[in-house]
């Protein structure tokens, strides 16, 4: 392959032949026509992008010491009496501009939430191929645990390891280990999915000519699933991670709110309603009413993501 | 048909052997519980006694053979927080649980069902739309938020309800207590209750809408329209009876998860519940009562879903034929 202008060329006449496919695609159409979708796509494309630049967006690093004073706490939003321009919907318990604080607070969440879906996604995928390509016993086994794992909620086994993780642990800073150990939490709790799927269509691709003749050309095991089985069962996974995210989302922010996710140090989400919690019978109610309400429309808006995916990809309801 | 039932025994007791020894791991290797039992200046020979004593010596098996026989007892010891036995504790606050857990099941039924039937019968009304958009929100939201909102409605801007605690409790001669005789203890029930059961009430009410118009569609009831019943009688008596086999299904299975979602219910209000003991146990790393807490609903489960599979083929006379069969 010669790296002159040639290649590059191609690539882009590709890049807008990918384009125009996706223009003019049956899920473009169907996402085009549904106006509900396209502002869910909207309010999470912006929460994303409002959650990376918190950094450039907020008027303040609420988390700076330097930058909090007590004197502030409190105050309502800027539009009621006694509110100050200077924070627009207010201050928490602790002075922090609460409209920061939720930037902030966002950029956390949908961390452990992206992250806990990855490790669910890896972990059930790699499962799912396992116990479908080798099937008998290591089957048996994976698929056993996943039943036993299905009977209890996912909310009860995420408390679980959270409990266990943090036993474990015992000694070392908890707000250093507070993120992965969440994010481990919800891992566990909903890789079943995964491997649920992954393996039933394995289960159908492990007999088919191209996996035989992989494995008659000598190639190890390991290369046939990733390389040749995997990129044919990967596509119901899609649908899986955006229902998905919504969820842990939620979870994390429940986690939180309960008091064994992230420390008031470093807030989620759930972590600003349960400070706010505590100040709603003072009559503060704009410290719980903000980070809930986004909290609740960006839940919201992924699950409706998640359930026109799940239309548009179904091809009964063609 | 005995050969059925046989074999979903086995399973079950698979299950509860295999959710007891992860209980088991998590009470032997999760924190060492003689560390807990003892202070710093114990002398090791007192220790090496309590180890002894406790059985911590034995081999694994012994242990696993030992901790499940005390399970099969309901036996798990004493919890670190409270220094008392962890079966006293939970047996204290599973009246509170249960009855929490069955008005909000009551609650999702008696809401739930009427809403997914007018939603299935009127599906173009304004009604129908705005109790889908309801049951969209009703999913979306997190429990803990659900009950943020009531009690800042009814408890601090209108103080009709009460936001935290039972209320006042009649003991009852078998030390049960109950919140369901006194008008404060009604009161209390009736925002936890709502919270817990306003996820269940939009499941129960999509099913009820899905099957609904599944049903309608059918030949049968065609059927009995072109014999000119009325169609009150078409609905109610032959449509909404043939959706309600799944839906008591769903309810069935699904009041094992109200009583686990019952943790965040009861943190929010602070009802005095198992689900608020295993919280503070998991904040405080109480060992014990996570354990038995993880078998009793294990137990739960399995039990739910054995007497829901029986149930079918008790009820559906296709599936036993292919039970008899294999």
């Amino acid at each position: 392959m010669s790296s002159t202008t040639a290649p590059a060329a191609t690539s882009a006449s590709a890049r807008k032949g990918r384009i125009a496919r996706i223009l003019d695609s049956d899920i473009y159409a169907s996402f085009r026509s549904s106006k509900v979708t396209m502002l869910a796509a909207f309010v999470v494309v912006v929460m994303m992008l409002a959650a990376l630049l918190a950094p450039v967006l907020a008027t303040m690093n609420p988390f700076d010491p330097a930058q909090v004073f007590l004197m502030n706490a409190s105050l309502p939003p800027s539009w009621l009496p006694n509110g100050d321009p200077q924070f627009v919907i207010g201050t928490d318990d602790q002075g922090r501009d609460l409209y920061s604080a939720i930037l902030y607070g966002l950029r956390v969440s949908l961390a452990v939430g992206f992250a806990g879906v990855a490790l669910a996604a890896t972990l059930g995928i790699g499962l799912g191929l396992i116990a479908g390509y080798f099937g008998g016993r290591v089957d048996a086994i994976i698929m056993r645990v996943a039943d036993i794992q299905l009977t209890f909620p996912a909310i009860l086994i995420a408390l679980l390891v959270d409990g266990v993780v943090h036993a474990l642990l015992k000694g070392t800073n908890r707000e250093g280990t507070a993120f992965w150990v969440l994010a481990l939490s919800i891992g566990l709790s909903f890789w079943v999915q995964y491997a649920r799927t992954i393996r039933g269509s394995t289960l159908v691709e492990r007999n088919k000519d191209y996996v035989q003749a992989a494995r008659l050309v000598g190639l190890p095991a390991p290369v046939i699933m990733v390389r040749h089985v995997l990129p044919n069962v990967i596509g119901p996974v899609l649908v899986i991670l955006t229902i998905n995210l919504g969820l842990a989302i939620i979870t994390e922010a429940t986690l939180s709110f309960l008091g064994v996710g992230l420390p008031p140090t470093q807030p989620s989400l759930g972590t600003l309603i349960n400070i706010g919690n505590q100040y709603l019978f003072s009559g503060d109610w704009w410290i719980v009413a903000f980070p809930g309400a986004t909290l609740a429309v960006l839940v919201l808006a992924v699950n409706l993501l998640g359930d026109w995916l799940r239309d548009a990809l179904n091809p009964k309801l063609r | 048909m005995t050969a059925f039932i046989l074999r979903r025994l086995l399973q079950s007791l698979g299950v509860l052997i295999a959710v007891a020894l992860i209980a088991f791991l998590m009470f032997r290797f999760v924190g060492d519980p003689v560390n807990q039992m003892v202070g710093i200046d114990t002398p090791q020979a007192e220790v090496e006694r309590l180890r002894q004593e406790l059985g911590l010596n034995d081999p694994v098996l012994v242990q696993i053979a030992r901790f499940i026989a005390n399970a099969a007892r309901f036996e798990f010891g004493i919890s670190y927080q409270f220094r008392l036995p962890v079966t006293q504790l939970l047996a204290e606050r599973a009246p509170a649980t249960l009855e929490l857990a069955l008005v909000s099941a009551i609650f999702s039924l008696a809401v739930g069902i009427p809403m997914g039937v007018y939603t299935a019968l009127r599906r173009d009304s304004a009604l129908a739309k705005a109790f889908q958009a309801v049951s969209l929100v009703g999913v979306s939201l997190p429990t803990f938020l659900i009950g943020i909102l009531l009690i800042y409605l009814f408890s601090v801007t209108l103080g009709w309800l009460p936001s935290f605690g039972r209320g006042q409790v009649v003991k009852l001669g078998n030390g049960w207590s109950t919140g369901l005789l006194t008008t404060s203890g009604l009161k209390a029930l009736i925002l936890p209750a709502i919270t817990l059961g306003l996820f269940q009430m939009t499941l129960i009410m999509r099913l009820v809408r899905a099957e609904m118009l599944e049903v309608l569609r059918t030949d049968y009831i065609k059927f009995a329209r072109a014999r000119g019943l009325k169609t009150r009688a078409i609905h109610f008596g032959h449509a909404l009876k043939n959706t309600l086999v799944p839906v008591i299904t769903i309810a069935g299975l699904q009041l094992g998860s109200i009583i686990a979602f019952a943790i965040i219910t009861e943190t929010v209000f602070q009802w005095p519940g198992m689900g608020l003991l295993f919280l503070k146990a998991v904040q405080s790393v109480d060992i014990p009562i996570m354990a038995a807490y993880l078998m009793m609903i294990g137990f739960l489960f399995v039990v739910i879903n054995l007497i829901v599979d029986l149930l079918y083929a008790l009820v559906d006379p296709r599936l036993r034929a292919t039970i008899g069969s294999a």
